[in-house]
């Protein structure tokens, strides 16, 4: 797994509710059958005013200059500003693999969809659950200021805006660890391999239909 | 001590550890598996040289890139042919329990898995999708996952989990005639919105919801996502007993009635305590229809279109007049001045034989209005579609104007050929009317069969109570 510490960086925002799944990849680049090669896909439908579809060069269509992520003063962001209920939908673990191959690694809502919090870990991208107050904050201070950065510092748990305010977050302790710490999910599991052996051995005996 | 929801009763028979910060490992009893998610996880098994842990808990069918043209033979898409072919070889070489194409119980994983009675209750099953809420219904822990977690449970069976908030959502009396599973399921939507169940699990309860077929309480449970919930469940009552007595992978023998014994204690305790209660009025919920671009942008058939300068929330507002552009609709329009072009019947929500039925029921001789480009009929599995024949369903959809289509998600997502075309209005019955879903730039109506069937007649949105 994908290391997260520190991050100092670019934040562009995307000033929407609901941001589901869907828009996050669309449905053509899920026919994909590797991990990689969804960054040019990124948004697809928003970023680009042509119908994208999979093995297209994304460097020639045209791209629409009213999405933010197009727009000069956001190049190089490495931090996602949303709104309520981001990653909505589809199970699509796609999404996350898009926004890191983009290079976004932490996104901040004041709210995510349980599948998609749950796959950003796998990746490495970090999820930032700040409340909508200071979500909002955050949107007029982005567009008051060009350049606008922000540190996120996971052992500590804060996000510090340009000003030095400090902005402190939840985080799960297990999740947070896995994440400094690049662990391996699997490998974590099977050092209990024998303790999933006996609770088969336990069930097959109360439950026998479920293993059929 | 109070005593357990169900959502406790099923949690607690599959930790298998738990850490000192709460964090469990959950054992999975059922493993779905479809060929858009699964590609990737097969390919870190191999990586890695694992086996996996319990073949047997495996079930894997191709769903979402199908073609549903009667009598395919081939997918022509390269891309997606790849991705079918990718799980046909993966089916081979770990020897899994398969319904490849051409075998008459493939359908929708969701569809076809609970016809096979591979969904029981009592278990936890997962899936690369998150519309694996559906097995709910039975009184299951069910909730869907991403490609790391799916290659997770292939190799060792459990999964790292955190327990979720219990919600009850109860649905007091009777729903009236003309009234469905998906209009109890999108009033509920409506009222908690599509982030109301997030970090809940759902109990679904209450007399309305009692009285729903298991196909009802299959829709119910679907959509429970769509609330944000990961899981949506239901008690386990004699409907659900009778649904799996005798299914293919259901106990048989002496080990149906110790089965039976076991599954009547899935309901939760009469003095369990939830973190939250729901409490909705059966015969308040008319005909549903959305609007919008998220499943709570809906409102009742007779109702108008809201005006987004009534919403205090600057971020509902704003959400709200960006759906209105993309749908191209206005504020205050009565429900029934939406004009369609397509119209859609199927997907894992609204494509089992009930649903079928109930449309049929509709049709009634009339046929479908001349400005519909196309309404598609696509059954959610080869058995569901083979009922629908045995029943003369076909026909009535085929003289009326429908076309008869072969299983799969077809246009609820449209990664195969089936879509809308930019700016077409559909009036689905599937559970996402997100921006882009149906086709780029396609305006998805989320209704009941029913009110589909209506819609499909009349050329626009009807009362199908009074159709």
């Amino acid at each position: 797994m994908k290391i997260f510490n520190q991050l100092k960086g670019l934040v562009v925002p995307l000033d929407r509710a609901n941001i589901d799944t869907d828009a996050i990849i669309p449905k053509q680049f899920l026919k994909s059958i590797k991990r990689t090669g969804f960054g040019s896909n990124l948004f697809d439908e928003w970023r680009y005013l042509d119908h994208g579809e999979p093995g297209m060069d994304c460097t020639h269509r045209p791209l629409n200059p009213n999405f933010s992520l197009n727009q000069p003063r956001y190049q190089g962001a490495s931090i996602l500003l949303a709104q309520e209920n981001f990653g909505c939908g589809s199970s699509r673990e796609h999404a996350v693999w898009a926004l890191d191959e983009y290079g976004i690694r932490c996104v901040i809502a004041p709210g995510f969809a349980d599948i998609f919090f749950t796959n950003s870990f796998k990746s490495g991208l970090l999820p930032v659950v700040l409340d909508v107050h200071t979500v909002n904050r955050l949107f007029r201070e982005i567009e008051a200021t060009t350049g606008y950065r922000l540190v996120v510092d996971l052992p500590a748990q804060t996000v510090t805006t340009p000003d030095g305010i400090v902005f402190h977050f939840e985080i799960d302790e297990f999740r947070k660890q896995c994440l400094i710490n690049g662990w391996d999910d699997i490998g974590l599991t099977l050092r209990h391999a024998d303790e999933i052996r006996a609770y088969e051995i336990r069930r097959r005996e109360e439950t026998p239909w479920l293993f059929a | 001590m109070a005593g357990k929801t169900l959502y406790d009763k099923l949690w607690d028979a599959h930790v298998v550890h738990t850490d000192a910060n709460g964090t469990v490992l959950l054992y999975i009893d059922r493993h779905l598996v479809h060929e858009v998610t699964s590609p990737q996880a097969f390919g870190g098994l191999q990586l890695a040289g694992r086996q996996p842990w319990r073949r047997d808990s495996m079930v894997a069918m191709p769903d979402h890139n199908t073609p549903t043209t009667p009598g395919f033979t081939t997918i022509d898409d390269p891309v997606s042919r790849l991705q079918v072919e990718t799980l046909d070889d993966n089916a081979r070489r770990y020897d899994l329990r398969y319904f490849p194409i051409g075998d008459m119980r493939r359908g929708i994983v969701h569809v076809a898995g609970p016809e096979q009675g591979a969904t029981l209750p009592g278990m936890t099953v997962v899936c690369g999708d998150s519309h694996t809420s559906t097995h709910g219904a039975f009184a299951a822990l069910a909730f869907g996952i991403g490609t790391s977690e799916v290659e997770h449970v292939m190799a060792t069976q459990c999964l790292i989990q955190k327990k979720s908030k219990a919600l009850q959502v109860r649905v007091e009396g009777e729903i009236g005639a003309g009234v469905t599973a998906k209009d109890i399921v999108l009033a509920i939507i409506g009222q908690i919105g599509a982030a109301g169940g997030t970090g809940y699990a759902i109990e679904f309860a209450g007399k309305a919801i009692q009285m729903l077929s298991m196909e009802g309480r299959m829709t119910v449970c679907n959509m429970a996502i769509e609330a944000g919930a990961r899981s949506g469940m239901i008690a386990v009552d004699e409907t659900t007993i009778e649904y799996l007595r005798n299914r293919a992978f259901a106990p048989m023998g002496d080990l149906w009635p110790r089965a039976v014994a076991a599954w009547r204690e899935l309901h939760s305790d009469p003095d369990a305590v939830f973190d939250r209660v729901v409490v909705l009025d059966a015969a308040a919920i008319k005909p549903q229809v959305t609007w919008g671009t998220s499943p709570e942008m809906v409102v009742a058939v007779d109702a108008c279109i809201p005006d987004p300068a009534c919403e205090p929330d600057p971020v509902k507002r704003s959400g709200m007049e960006r759906a209105l552009q993309y749908m191209g609709l206005q504020p205050s329009m009565p429900i029934t001045d939406i004009q369609l072009d397509r119209v859609f019947i199927g997907s894992c929500t609204n494509g089992r034989i009930e649903d079928l039925r109930t449309a049929a029921a509709v049709i009634q001789g009339r046929t479908v209005a001349p400005s519909i480009k196309q309404a598609l009929v696509v059954p959610g599995s080869g058995l569901v579609k083979r009922q629908a024949e045995t029943e003369g369903l076909d026909r009535l959809f085929k003289q009326a104007g429908f076309e008869w289509r072969e299983p799969g998600c077809s246009m609820c997502l449209a990664m195969n050929a089936d879509r809308l075309l930019p700016g077409e209005h559909c009036a689905a019955t599937s559970n996402r009317n997100f921006e882009g879903r149906q086709g780029q730039g396609g305006r998805t109506h989320l209704v009941s069969p029913a009110m589909a069937a209506a819609a499909a007649i009349a050329g626009h949105f009807v009362d199908v109570r009074t159709f």
